[in-house]
C-alpha cells in the first residue's frame, strides 16, 4: 500500500504524488509517517519536510499550518512551502540581512518588529534547507 | 447637416476611444489569465480544509469553538454582509449586478445589519443607499495575496466572537467562465461543516497538541481562506467582465467610425456637387 502525499498552500498545490515515507515538522517535534498510520490531525511547526520515494529524497521548507493523516493519505496544509531545489539562496541571504537590519534599527514599532522576526525566521529556514540540499545534492539515499 | 470639419473631429475622437478600449481589452485579457490561474491554484487548499472540517463535523458542536456557535434562532439578530466589488469601473455590468444582488438581500432581510465592503464601487453604492458600513478595504491590487485578506478575516472573526454579529455572509461574483459571472451569497459564520463525510469520522483522529488547540487554529484559518477565495473569484470575474465590455466598446467604436466616415463622404460629395453647380451656373450667367 502506498501513501499519497499532498502539500497545499493558500496560493497553490505544491506537491501531489505517491511516496514511501514522509517526515513532517509537527508542532511537537518531527513526525515520521509511513503507510497505515493512525488517523491524525496535527498543527505544523516550521522546518523541513522530507519525502522519501523510490530511494530518492526531496525536501520542502514548511512554515506553519495543518496536517491530516489517514492510513493511505497525508495532506499538508502549510502557510508556505518551498521546494528545496527551488529556493534562491542569494535571495534568502538578502532577506535575512534585511530582516536583521530591520530588527536592529526598528525597536520602536512593535508590529514591524514581529513581522521582521517572522521574516528572519523564514529566511533562516530557507537558508538551512537550501544549504543542506546543496551540500548533499540531489543524489539518491537509501 | 454637420460640417466636414465637425465630422472629421468626431471620427478622430472615436478613433482615440477605440485605441483606449482596445488597449484595455488586451490588458484585461492578460490580467484575466493570471487571475484565473491563481483562482484555480487556490482551490485545492480550500478543498482540503473543507475535507478536514467535514471529517471533524461528527464531533463538532457550538460549544467546541465560538466560531461554530449558532446563535441565530431563525431570524438573525445582527448580521454583517461582506460585499466584494472592484476598485475600478469600466467592467461592464459586473459591479452593478453584485451590488443589486446584495441590495436585494439587504432589503428582503431587514433588521440590524451592517456591511463591510471590499472595493471602492461597493462602498460608494452602500454609502448612497445609506447602509451602515462597518469597515472598508481596497487596493488588493491585481494579484491579491493571502496576507492581504487577513486583516479582513481577523476583523470578521473577532467581531463574531465578540457577539457584535450573529451571522456573517459574503457576497461576491463567482467566476464561472469568461462570459459568465454570477453573484452569490455564502454564509461565512458560524462555520457550517459540509455534510459530506466520506472520510474518517473525527472521533477516530488523534489530535496534536489537542482537539481544542487544533480547532482554535483551524477555524480562523478556514474563514480567511474562504474570504481569500472569494476575493480571487471576484478578481477573475472583474477582469473577464472588463475584457468583454472593452471588446464590445471597441466594436462599437469601429461601427461608429464606419458610420461617421460614410456621412463624412456624403457631406464631402454634397459640397463638391454644390460647388460644381455654383461654378456651372456662374459660367452660364456670363
Amino acid at each position: 500500500m502506498s501513501l499519497h502525499l499532498e502539500i497545499v498552500t493558500p496560493e497553490r498545490l505544491a506537491y501531489s504524488d505517491d511516496v514511501d515515507m514522509v517526515l513532517v515538522p509537527g508542532i511537537e517535534g518531527e513526525l515520521g509517517i509511513l503507510p497505515h498510520h493512525t488517523p491524525l490531525a496535527s498543527l505544523l511547526g516550521y522546518g523541513e519536510l522530507r519525502i522519501r520515494k523510490d530511494g530518492q529524497e526531496e525536501s520542502f521548507a514548511i512554515v506553519g499550518g495543518f496536517l491530516q493523516v489517514r492510513p493511505d493519505k497525508v495532506v499538508v496544509m502549510a502557510e508556505t512551502a518551498s521546494l528545496a531545489s527551488e529556493i534562491d539562496l542569494e535571495r534568502a541571504q538578502e532577506a535575512r540581512k534585511e530582516a536583521e537590519r530591520a530588527l536592529e534599527s526598528g525597536f520602536h514599532e512593535g508590529a514591524d518588529l514581529s513581522a521582521a522576526r517572522a521574516s528572519l525566521q523564514h529566511a533562516l529556514l530557507h537558508i538551512r534547507v537550501a544549504e543542506r540540499h546543496r551540500r548533499e545534492g540531489p543524489r539518491s539515499r537509501g | 447637416m454637420p460640417s466636414q470639419r465637425e465630422i472629421r473631429r468626431r471620427i478622430g475622437s472615436a478613433k482615440n476611444i477605440k485605441q483606449i478600449t482596445r488597449a484595455m481589452q488586451f490588458v484585461a485579457a492578460s490580467k484575466l489569465r493570471r487571475a484565473q490561474e491563481s483562482t484555480l491554484a487556490a482551490r485545492p487548499y480550500r478543498e482540503k480544509l473543507d475535507e478536514v472540517i467535514a471529517d471533524l463535523a461528527a464531533v463538532l458542536s457550538g460549544e467546541d469553538h465560538p466560531l461554530l456557535a449558532d446563535r441565530d434562532l431563525g431570524q438573525p439578530h445582527s448580521r454583517l454582509i461582506v460585499i466584494i466589488t472592484s476598485d475600478r469601473g469600466l467592467a461592464g455590468a459586473l459591479n452593478t449586478n453584485t451590488i443589486r444582488f446584495a441590495s436585494r438581500e439587504i432589503v428582503e432581510h431587514p433588521g440590524h445589519l451592517r456591511v463591510a465592503t471590499v472595493g471602492r464601487k461597493g462602498r460608494d453604492a452602500m454609502r448612497r443607499a445609506r447602509v451602515p458600513i462597518a469597515a472598508h478595504f481596497e487596493g488588493f491590487g491585481d494579484r491579491p495575496s493571502f496576507a492581504d485578506t487577513l486583516p479582513l478575516a481577523r476583523l470578521v472573526t473577532d467581531d463574531f466572537v465578540a457577539g457584535t454579529y450573529d451571522r456573517v455572509d459574503v457576497v461576491y461574483s463567482r467566476f464561472i467562465s469568461t462570459l459568465t459571472q454570477k453573484p452569490v451569497l455564502e454564509q461565512l459564520l458560524p462555520v457550517v461543516p459540509s455534510a459530506d463525510t466520506a472520510g474518517i469520522p473525527g472521533n477516530q483522529f488523534l489530535f496534536e497538541p489537542s482537539p481544542d488547540e487544533f480547532l482554535r487554529a483551524l477555524l480562523p484559518r478556514y474563514v480567511a481562506t474562504r474570504l481569500f477565495q472569494a476575493v480571487l473569484e471576484a478578481k477573475a470575474s472583474e477582469e473577464s467582465s472588463r475584457m468583454v465590455a472593452m471588446k464590445n466598446a471597441t466594436e462599437n467604436a469601429e461601427e461608429l467610425i464606419d458610420d461617421l466616415t460614410l456621412s463624412y463622404n456624403k457631406v464631402r460629395q454634397a459640397n463638391i456637387t454644390r460647388e460644381m453647380v455654383e461654378i456651372a451656373s456662374g459660367a452660364s450667367a456670363r
